[in-house]
């Protein structure tokens, strides 16, 4: 015991310092600009969140690749990519509304939390006036929230997922990829060509959100036109061995698989599905027949030859002949000496309407973004003519319906295009059950 | 004071100025200049820095006492953080009865755990922990989507009940955690010529909290039943012959750095109101364990060191990209600019996880101590008598 005990001037000092600690923070911050993080007059600070360690490190890579491609267009250096082909002319490669564009990056790790602190510190130190990115929806999804709570932009990457601008949707969240129902939708009339409507289909579904709407977008879409799902079973998101899961599907009286899996679970499953002779298999007087809703090139890199005559559907291809799509994949393979990939483009394509709504908008402020982008049309970006919908803030465009090449030239030329299903088609009402259970809420500007 | 030794009180109080000063000290660098970069004090961070401290005490008092080596801690912090966004989105958005249900669930979730791992010792009890951990996280993460939100984690929604407050705020938004009225997210921004100090809500909530949870941990280090911990890792054989049943006092302070933990998870989710399954990975069970190690297990300031160095490397080291780099050697000749910033890229930025890794193996051959060695024998240095006389006292390893 020590024989300190409290003086009255101690008392009264500690009092004096705690009472003022308590009253500071009281204090709300409030800029001038009336939103959070207002940039400065010369440079605006973007954040680029994107996994660079983890099972989806590799789309990250891709993605900062295009962040940093937009960036030098946008301030124009470079050759000025799609700035050209964009059917909104208001960007003129003189940065954002004057200001330089400068970038922080961060890495989400595939992670919930990390890309939240990722983010945050974006916000908090680094003054980031938008946040894009993520490379899985999960992480989207939570990120999207600490946004809206901010007062932040929230651009979507690469997010599968019908949640992002379904349950999930936020008011200061848009996505430009597309999503689980839209693949269903734009699969199954090619899938019925292919295959007939007579059709018995089993289900190996990844045991996480994403793989629960996509089996549901799939199976409903493939049920409307009559085919009949055997069975669903969920395989652990950790799996890389999916022999087990495998071998039943040969006598379960099914004669389609369909690998509702991402990432390395797609590689692993349909390299273990070829292994098992499933291609070559009989079943029910019928070929048997494999389908990977979601498709990446970087993907059908990992399983190789075994991507070979299997169905999938895909936001972009660089192999598209439009002059968007040309231009991207120019200026990308100019710098990087290889062609980008979906992930990329749709990362660059989401800093380019992020600057250009806050040019038509003439400022800074996310309710003013989000106004901008609301029900918004253009066209030239690579898909086509392309809506941002106002009700759920989802982009509605072209779906394209590839293949795995039979004989791939190199590595980089893995699918073929089968159809670009038209947005007609992958269109639905923004209270689709699929969709239902969420509400946009309204922008909010923090600060 | 307080019914602490000397020593013991001057350690509370240097603790309690480097967190009430936080804001000051983790900002050395003026706004604006190259060294920005190294800032750490805004308001994640410095949350983090604390919560995570919170962490590596309850941790420490498991493990630098007893010696058993949990690796399912994380579990304790995942739980802690479901129970109090649950609250939230249930009750109110005030932060207590968040925090208190916290600690309720992950001290109950503890004992559930506790008592059935700890009928084994040593490396036994760690794979037990692990597993349950791990069980933990994939029932998070899948089965239990509809508690847990799964994947996409645990998050408040425009249409949840919130009984005793508002569901939605006047602009149609979520309302943010707050303390009566007090967000966690408000912060006080001071300029003083070039240098930028933020002083925030939920930092200092979380502060506080940490300097009781500090508190508490002296006291248990310094009372009987610290005593009888100490004896358990020392020799839990001879405990038994002399007629001492060891395990009611291994559960209890194992059901205590549970709570820690789940303090530690009501807290984050307070500040952040989110909690992901990944939070009881095993991932992070080990972190905590390295932060332990790192600080130095057994001390009292230690866990509080190791938590805030890994946190330190963990968002501001993975943060520095190539083209910083690249800016930071433009002085150089090109072709060597190239050369320097190859030979450095690779420990910095998305290779942050290596150069920790290399601390962490320095750290184990020559300071087993952790870092609180290392200040010791710094202090050694400067004079050999002061060490002589400092040597029993609190900050030294267990063993």
């Amino acid at each position: 015991m020590s024989n300190n005990s409290f003086s009255r001037r101690g008392v009264l000092k500690t009092g004096m310092v705690a009472s003022a600690g308590l009253a500071l923070p009281q204090y709300l911050r409030a800029q001038e600009s009336g939103f959070t993080n207002a940039p400065g007059a010369s440079e605006v600070i973007l954040g680029f969140n994107v996994p660079q360690t983890g099972p989806y490190a590799d789309e990250g890579a891709d993605e900062l690749r295009a962040y940093e491609l937009a960036v030098e267009h946008l301030n124009g250096e470079g050759d000025g990519g799609m700035l050209g082909t964009f059917s909104s002319q208001a960007l003129e490669g003189a940065g954002i509304l004057g200001r330089r564009v400068g970038y922080v990056t961060g890495d989400t790790q595939t992670k919930s939390d990390a890309a939240r602190a990722s983010a945050r510190s974006m916000i908090e130190k680094d003054g980031a006036i938008m946040i894009t990115g993520g490379s899985s929806s999960g992480v989207a999804v939570a990120v999207q929230a600490l946004c809206q709570e901010a007062g932040i932009i929230f651009m979507a990457g690469l997010t599968h997922s019908n949640d992002t601008t379904g349950k999930d949707k936020r008011a200061n969240g848009f996505r430009h990829f597309f999503n689980s129902y839209m693949s269903g939708a734009a699969l199954a009339p090619v899938l019925q060509a292919a295959y007939g409507s007579d059709r018995k289909a089993y289900h190996l579904t990844a045991d996480y959100n994403w793989g629960y709407t996509t089996e549901e977008a799939v199976r409903t879409s493939t049920e409307a036109m009559g085919w009949e799902t055997v069975n669903t079973v969920l395989t652990p998101l950790t799996q890389t061995d999916f022999s087990s899961y495998i071998a039943p599907v040969l006598n379960s009286g099914a004669d389609v698989l369909v690998l509702n899996h991402y990432g390395g679970n797609m590689v692993n499953s349909l390299t273990n599905a070829v292994q098992f002779g499933l291609r070559e298999a009989q079943a029910n007087g019928k070929n048997f027949e494999i389908v990977v809703p979601l498709y990446s090139r970087l993907m059908a890199r990992g399983a190789g030859s075994a991507v070979a005559g299997i169905f999938g559907s895909t936001n972009w291809h660089w192999s598209l002949q439009d002059a968007g799509s040309q231009a991207f994949v120019r200026s990308f393979g100019t710098k990087y000496g290889f062609p980008p990939s979906q992930a990329a483009h749709t990362c660059y394509v989401q800093t380019l309407l992020y600057a250009d709504a806050v040019t038509r908008a003439g400022s800074f402020n996310p309710c003013a973004v989000v106004e901008a982008l609301e029900d918004f049309e253009f066209d030239g970006l690579g898909n086509g003519p392309t809506l941002y919908r106002g009700e759920d803030h989802q982009c509605f465009k072209d779906v394209l319906v590839v293949k795995g090449k039979e004989n791939p030239e190199n590595e980089f030329d893995l699918l073929e295009i089968v159809e670009i299903t038209p947005v007609a088609q992958v269109t639905y009402p923004a209270d689709h059950p699929q969709f239902a259970g969420g509400a946009l809420g309204t922008c909010n500007p923090g600060a | 004071m307080l019914g602490l030794e000397k020593k013991d009180f001057q350690l509370l109080l240097i603790v309690i100025g480097l967190t009430l000063f936080a804001p000051f000290l983790l900002n050395p660098f003026p706004e604006g200049s190259d060294l920005a970069q190294f800032n750490a004090g805004y308001p994640d961070l410095m949350q983090r820095f604390v919560i995570f401290g919170i962490f590596a005490i309850g941790f420490n008092i498991l493990f630098g006492l007893t010696g058993y080596l949990s690796f399912g801690h994380a579990a304790f912090l995942g739980a802690g953080s479901y129970g109090a966004v649950w609250m939230f989105k249930l009750l109110s958005m005030n932060v207590l009865p968040a925090i208190a249900i916290s600690v309720v669930i992950a001290g109950l979730f503890s004992l559930l755990i506790g008592y059935v791992s700890l009928r084994r010792s040593g490396i036994y009890f760690s794979i037990l922990t692990l597993a349950f951990a791990q069980m933990s996280f994939a029932l998070a993460y899948s089965v239990l989507t509809p508690i847990t939100g799964g994947e996409t984690g645990l998050q408040l929604a425009l249409s949840d009940p919130r009984i005793f407050g508002a569901a939605q705020t006047a602009t149609g938004n979520i309302p943010v955690p707050a303390l009566f009225g007090l967000e966690m997210r408000s912060s006080f921004e001071w300029n003083v010529g070039a240098w930028l100090f933020t002083f925030n809500a939920g930092y200092y909530l979380a502060a506080f909290f940490m300097i009781i949870a500090f508190y508490i941990s002296i006291r248990i280090f310094r009372s009987p039943f610290g005593m009888m911990l100490r004896a358990i890792k020392s020799n839990q054989t001879r405990m038994s012959y002399t007629g001492l049943n060891a395990r009611p006092y291994t559960l209890a302070a194992f059901v205590i750095s549970g709570m820690y933990a789940g303090l530690a998870g009501g807290l984050m989710a307070s500040m952040d109101p989110l909690a992901g399954a990944e939070r009881m990975q095993w991932t992070a069970s080990g972190e905590v364990v390295l932060m332990t190690i790192l600080g130095g297990a057994g001390t009292l300031i230690g866990p509080v060191l190791g938590a805030g160095m890994i946190k330190y490397f963990e968002n501001i080291f993975s943060k520095i990209n190539e083209t910083i780099l690249h800016g930071w050697f433009a002085f150089l000749p090109d072709g060597l600019e190239d050369v320097v910033v190859a030979m450095i890229y690779p420990f910095i930025g998305k290779g942050w996880h290596l150069t920790l890794g290399i601390m962490f193996m320095l750290v184990v051959i020559f300071l087993p101590g952790g870092l609180v060695q290392g200040g010791q024998k710094i202090g050694a240095l400067f004079s050999r008598k002061k060490a002589e006389e400092t040597k029993p006292n609190a900050t030294e390893p267990a063993e």
